[in-house]
């Protein structure tokens, strides 16, 4: 942990020097026209100053993304509708939602394909066919479907995250349950244990270390899921709507703060899904 | 009166069917195997010893011939938890301790909390592993770990012992040590074991029969009585009866080696 402070600092650091470097270069087409109608003469200073202070920027500078979630987090109310915690809120129950239920669907899936020799021939093309479509263009029929019925609200963006993190889980999961090899099977059947027995007692501990990995890249995903079923409904919440709304607006510095945000999110469910693990690995003396 | 053989095969057969023909593991195999008896299987790769110790235990079907274990089908004796199988690696479970692994086929039994918990006490100190309960299998070096896999297959109530090569990938001292250590187990447990090998001093070492047995196909080619007493301190290896026993093992596999 101490030693990867500085590495992460450094490149931190890097980053932010790229991203002013990059706000100059992209912003200073405005600035130039601007000066050229009010008959100003830019100079080095100005040009900066006035690059990493636009309204509406081509890409903001840091510190005025930095501003924004300030003012949208600590300085709003949770309960208003322009705060960022608000509507990290909204994405966040989403994506939860539908983590759980893909990994849900995702660890049934791979128990069936695993135990049952037509599931493994007959689900897992489908499985991959399933990501190979865009989820852009499945999300609103998903949503406009669903709505359709009667469902509305959190569940359909939910499904499109349990759509996108389902997969990693059955993946990992197949792989997991089927890495005990022939002798500990073999063994097992000198005990004469109980298919469940070898199930509970051997498969599913073994694959314990795919499943961690594969609900880390699950977590991920069912975020991006959340996000991308914000979008098509015009959704008047969530860090999906945020992005939307700032593009129709030009809201750049709007658009970056809940990326920032969203980014931090993912971090930190992806963060706690680690620390799980290290603790769960721990307890079963298979720590690394 | 004599008691039934423990182990009884009768033209035993085994066939493979591979890509490149069929393959004869086992051919035309009888043996009987008694009560108390610490039999040794040995022979060249591929002679079948180890696929006959697995006809035994019904992880591999015969296809020909008869075999029963404890008088009753391999089958049979299987689902009645008849033996205990050490196999060649300890195949121990990394997330389990010691105690956990050698609990595992008591729970899986359903032996009780309290009973499970002597068991495990008992056969620990009957492999000299008392104290390392709580280690987990990474702790421990292999040696310690095949013991801790013999102390497993001893946890339930089997009479019988079957050993895959269960010191094939340890180094001669600590295979020494571990020999001389199942041989006081042996005396003190009067469980009747299959043991599968290629080293021949380990064979004579620890049996009473020894069975060579040679490939393509499969068969026993001799059975060897030993007439050395019970009581063997790893010394009795240099004495003229040994080695006259080890002559003859040696002479048996060569004979059944052919010219290839």
């Amino acid at each position: 942990m101490k030693q990867s402070f500085a590495p992460v600092l450094t490149v931190v650091g890097l980053l932010l020097v790229v991203w002013y470097a990059a706000a100059i270069w992209l912003n200073a087409d405005w600035t130039y026209d601007k000066a050229k109608r009010s008959g100003e003469i830019v100079t080095t200073t100005s040009l900066i100053k006035d690059t990493w202070a636009q309204d509406k920027p081509k890409l903001p500078a840091p510190h005025q993304v930095a501003a924004e979630i300030w003012r949208t987090t600590v300085e709003k109310k949770i309960t208003s509708k322009r705060s960022l915690i608000y509507h990290s809120w909204i994405t966040l129950s989403a994506t939860l939602l539908g983590f759980g239920l893909g990994t849900v669907l995702g660890t049934l899936l791979a128990v069936g394909i695993v135990y049952n020799r037509t599931m493994d021939m007959s689900v897992m093309p489908w499985v991959i066919a399933s990501q190979t479509i865009p989820i852009l263009a499945i999300a609103p029929m998903i949503i406009v479907v669903l709505n359709a019925v009667g469902i509305s609200g959190l569940l359909p963006k939910a499904m499109i995250g349990m759509y996108l993190s389902f997969f990693p889980i059955v993946v990992g999961m197949v792989k997991g349950l089927r890495s005990p090899d022939q002798m500990q099977l073999d063994q097992m059947r000198t005990w004469h244990a109980s298919a469940s027995q070898t199930f509970w007692r051997l498969r599913l501990p073994a694959s314990m270390p795919y499943l961690f990995t594969s609900l880390k890249i699950a977590m991920a995903a069912s975020l991006v899921g959340a996000i991308i079923g914000e979008l098509p409904t015009g959704a008047v919440a969530g860090l999906g709507a945020r992005l939307l709304a700032g593009s129709y607006y030009g809201q750049t510095i709007q658009i970056w703060s809940a990326l920032l945000m969203a980014a931090a999110l993912a971090a930190v469910l992806v963060g706690i899904i680690g620390m799980v693990q290290r603790i769960t690995l721990k307890r079963m003396g298979m720590a690394q | 009166m004599t008691l039934p053989p423990v182990i009884s095969a009768k033209n035993l057969s085994l066939t493979f069917e591979t890509n490149d023909g069929p393959v004869h593991a086992l051919k035309d195999v009888s043996l009987d195997i008694e009560k108390g008896d610490f039999v040794s299987f040995i022979g060249p790769s591929g002679c079948g010893k180890t696929t006959f110790l697995r006809c035994m235990a019904d992880l591999e079907q015969p296809t020909g011939g008869s075999i029963t274990v404890n008088c009753v089908s391999a089958a049979d004796a299987r689902m009645a938890r008849a033996y205990g199988y050490v196999f060649q690696a300890a195949g121990l479970y990394p997330w389990r301790t010691i105690g956990g692994n050698i609990r595992l086929p008591l729970e899986i039994m359903g032996y009780s909390k309290a009973d499970q918990a002597a068991r495990v006490a008992r056969v620990l100190e009957l492999v000299e592993l008392s104290g390392f309960e709580k280690k987990f299998p990474w702790q421990l070096s292999g040696g310690m770990q095949q013991r801790a896999s013999i102390a497993r297959a001893l946890a339930f109530d089997a009479d019988i012992l079957l050993m895959d090569e269960p010191f094939g990938a340890l180094d001669e001292i600590v295979r020494d040590h571990l020999n001389e250590q199942l041989l006081r187990l042996w005396a003190r447990t009067e469980k009747t074991i299959a043991f599968v090998t290629h080293s021949i001093p380990e064979a004579v070492y620890l049996s009473t029969k020894i069975v060579v047995m040679s490939p393509r196909p499969g068969r026993i080619t001799d059975v060897i009585e030993s007439s050395l007493p019970k009581e063997r301190p790893l010394e009795i290896r240099e004495t003229p009866e040994f080695l006259e026993i080890a002559h003859r093992v040696r002479e048996g596999l060569r004979a059944g080696h052919g010219d290839d």
